[in-house]
């Protein structure tokens, strides 16, 4: 993907903008095979990147990935401990190494929806391993491969799907909401110690959309008033190159900062 | 020496054996070895993440099982041949020496290695040793690697390796076939550490090859030829490293390995893609690499043999003694040796 000319507010127009000369982003999309992160696959694509996704069901993980040319299926759990290290090794091996991340497959917790006094712990446990243990795992696992493409090439990007349920208490969103505000205060202490590394995290909440999960979780809503997947991830790509372009290159001095 | 037998990257009581440009040994804490930094200087370190290199399977013309070791490839990207060592039935708790050799190997055969299968492409100088091709499409044989292989591991460690035993915390790409495992020194905090010092955090890949292959006359043929690739930003690191007079410091064999072979007779490094052919010895001149943090080799040993480039054979054999008195354990989850390049000029004392 070439570098966007957007302007960011404060951004200096060169020399600090992060560089992706030659090369196409490599960008690795956990959820991909439905709603938003399948949307962001072929956001990507569209934008010129090499895409890698990951997903549960192998049938629909190979269907996906032959349905769109350069797409990388990968077949995995991102809740399951034992499952990640087999996902990294894929993810830098077919895209060979790794700039952007997108943690996007999330648990809902009980479906229906369910009043934490109704909750069952085996569904807080599944909702808290996909929606913050899984993201960790993941993210630990592929820094190496996040921090060497931010050396050479001056950052690297991790972006968590948020919620407004991150920061708002609703009622019967307890799973969801307690694992996606741990997740959102994950990726902030992540940026904290990670930029002068240059991998730089990012939470975004994409909106009410029309999407599997949504469906599931409020099954009688009006998908009129739901905003588009496609059009999230467009927000979402939009995001991560106005974050690319910000970015200083690590080893610059204060002083270069914008 | 001891053995480290459990698969500990960083024990927090690892030792380190620091041998000065003058040969003078001291001995401290490897969470220290920060200290021996200063500010200009520069790290070196290789983040390739070692592929799950051990293959369980059959060979088909015989029926009879095989442990297939990938070993060597020919460049960064390829991940359909390979050159691979082939033991008989068995697993790692055997040691590698008293492995049964595998079914008599022949140009074509097939071998099916879980969800893989490979066919022998080539027969090379010793009856353990092919080269192989993976069948199939490359996302199809990563995923098979991915799930079925193993980390290559020997009889000192009893436990059955998982990936994260492996996995290093600077680790990228999965290309080498071992761990780079100087760098399990090297947690986050460390880099943060080095940096706070006004030294400069850099990596390359190297495909770090096997470290043994439980047969002597194959053991004398390594490290077999490697593939690395040394980016653009940190051979400009290195050229800038070297204008201000600071010192370059290698975390393992693997990163001395492709700097030395990337490197002009003025020491300049080349970025791009190489093959490291080279061995690299007592008479050996280093043009780019000041320093090397690396694990405690047994004399003997190639690894042993690359370090005689920066300390002489008597200063060796001195921290050899030490290492052995102290307790020092060896190979990949040991401790560790932190060596200066000794002096240019320096007469070298024969062996």
């Amino acid at each position: 993907m070439q570098q966007k000319s957007i302007v960011v507010p404060g951004a200096r127009t060169e020399g600090a903008l992060a560089s992706y000369p030659s090369e196409a982003l490599r960008v690795a999309i956990t959820g991909g095979t439905s709603g938003l992160g399948l949307a962001l696959v072929q956001e990507f694509l569209a934008r010129g990147a090499h895409v890698a996704f990951v997903a549960r069901g192998a049938e629909r993980v190979d269907h996906i990935a032959q349905e769109h040319a350069g797409a990388h299926g990968i077949v995995g759990d991102v809740s399951a401990k034992d499952d990640i290290y087999p996902i990294a090794v894929q993810i830098t091996g077919e895209l060979g190494g790794l700039d952007i991340l997108i943690n996007n497959a999330s648990d809902l917790g009980p479906t229906p929806l369910a009043l934490l006094g109704d909750t069952d712990c085996l569904d807080f446990e599944r909702a808290f391993a996909t929606n913050v243990l899984g993201p960790f795992r993941l993210t630990k696992a592929l820094l190496g491969a996040l921090t060497a493409s931010a050396r050479e090439n001056g950052a690297a990007v991790v972006l968590n799907i948020s919620s407004d349920a991150a920061t708002n208490a609703y009622s019967g969103w307890g799973a969801y909401g307690t694992s996606k505000a741990a997740l959102l205060h994950l990726t902030r202490i992540w940026n904290e110690e990670l930029a002068s590394e240059g991998v730089h995290f990012v939470s975004l909440d994409p909106g009410d959309m029309d999407t599997p999960m949504h469906a599931l979780a409020v099954p009688d809503g009006d998908p009129a008033v739901l905003k588009r997947p496609e059009m999230a991830a467009r927000e979402v790509a939009d995001a991560i190159t106005a974050t690319l372009a910000q970015c200083v290159p690590i080893g610059a001095t204060e002083g270069d900062k914008p | 020496m001891i053995p480290a037998s459990e698969p500990t990257q960083r024990p927090p009581d690892a030792k380190l054996l620091f041998i000065d440009k003058f040969g003078g040994i001291t001995h401290i804490r490897r969470t220290s070895f920060d200290g021996l930094l200063g500010a200009g200087d520069l790290v070196v370190a290789n983040d390739a993440t070692p592929l799950p290199a051990s293959l369980r399977g059959v060979h088909s013309p015989t029926g009879r099982p095989v442990e297939v070791r990938l070993a060597g490839r020919r460049s960064l990207d390829d991940v359909c041949d390979f050159t691979a060592i082939i033991f008989g039935a068995g697993d790692f708790h055997s040691r590698t020496e008293d492995r049964p050799a595998p079914p008599r190997l022949r140009t074509g055969d097939r071998m099916t290695l879980g969800p893989l299968s490979a066919t022998i492409e080539r027969l090379l100088d010793h009856p353990r040793l092919v080269g192989l091709h993976m069948d199939g499409p490359a996302d199809a044989i990563w995923a098979g690697l991915a799930r079925h292989g193993r980390p290559i591991q020997y009889a000192y460690v009893p436990v059955p390796l998982q990936l994260w035993d492996t996995w290093l915390p600077v680790a990228g790409r999965p290309v080498a076939f071992e761990p780079p495992s100087a760098g399990f020194a090297l947690d986050w905090r460390t880099v943060e550490r080095i940096r706070a010092r006004g030294a400069v955090f850099a990596t390359l890949t190297h495909t770090a090859g096997i470290s043994s292959t439980g047969d002597i006359e194959l053991d004398r043929k390594l490290p077999f030829d490697e593939p690395y690739r040394i980016s653009k930003s940190t051979a400009s690191a290195i050229e800038s490293t070297r204008a201000h007079g600071g010192r370059i410091i290698a975390i393992g064999t693997t990163v001395v390995r492709a700097l030395e072979h990337a490197a002009s007779r003025d020491g300049r490094v080349r970025a791009g893609d190489g093959l490291a052919t080279q061995r690299i010895g007592q008479t050996s001149r280093l043009r780019v690499v000041d320093a090397i943090l690396t694990g405690v080799h047994e004399p003997g040993t190639s690894h042993h043999q690359l370090l005689q480039a920066f300390a002489d054979g008597a200063t060796m054999r001195r921290a050899d003694k030490e290492l052995d008195a102290m307790g020092y354990r060896t190979h990949e989850f040991g401790d560790s040796v932190l060596i200066e390049r000794r002096p240019r000029g320096n007469q070298i004392i024969p062996d």
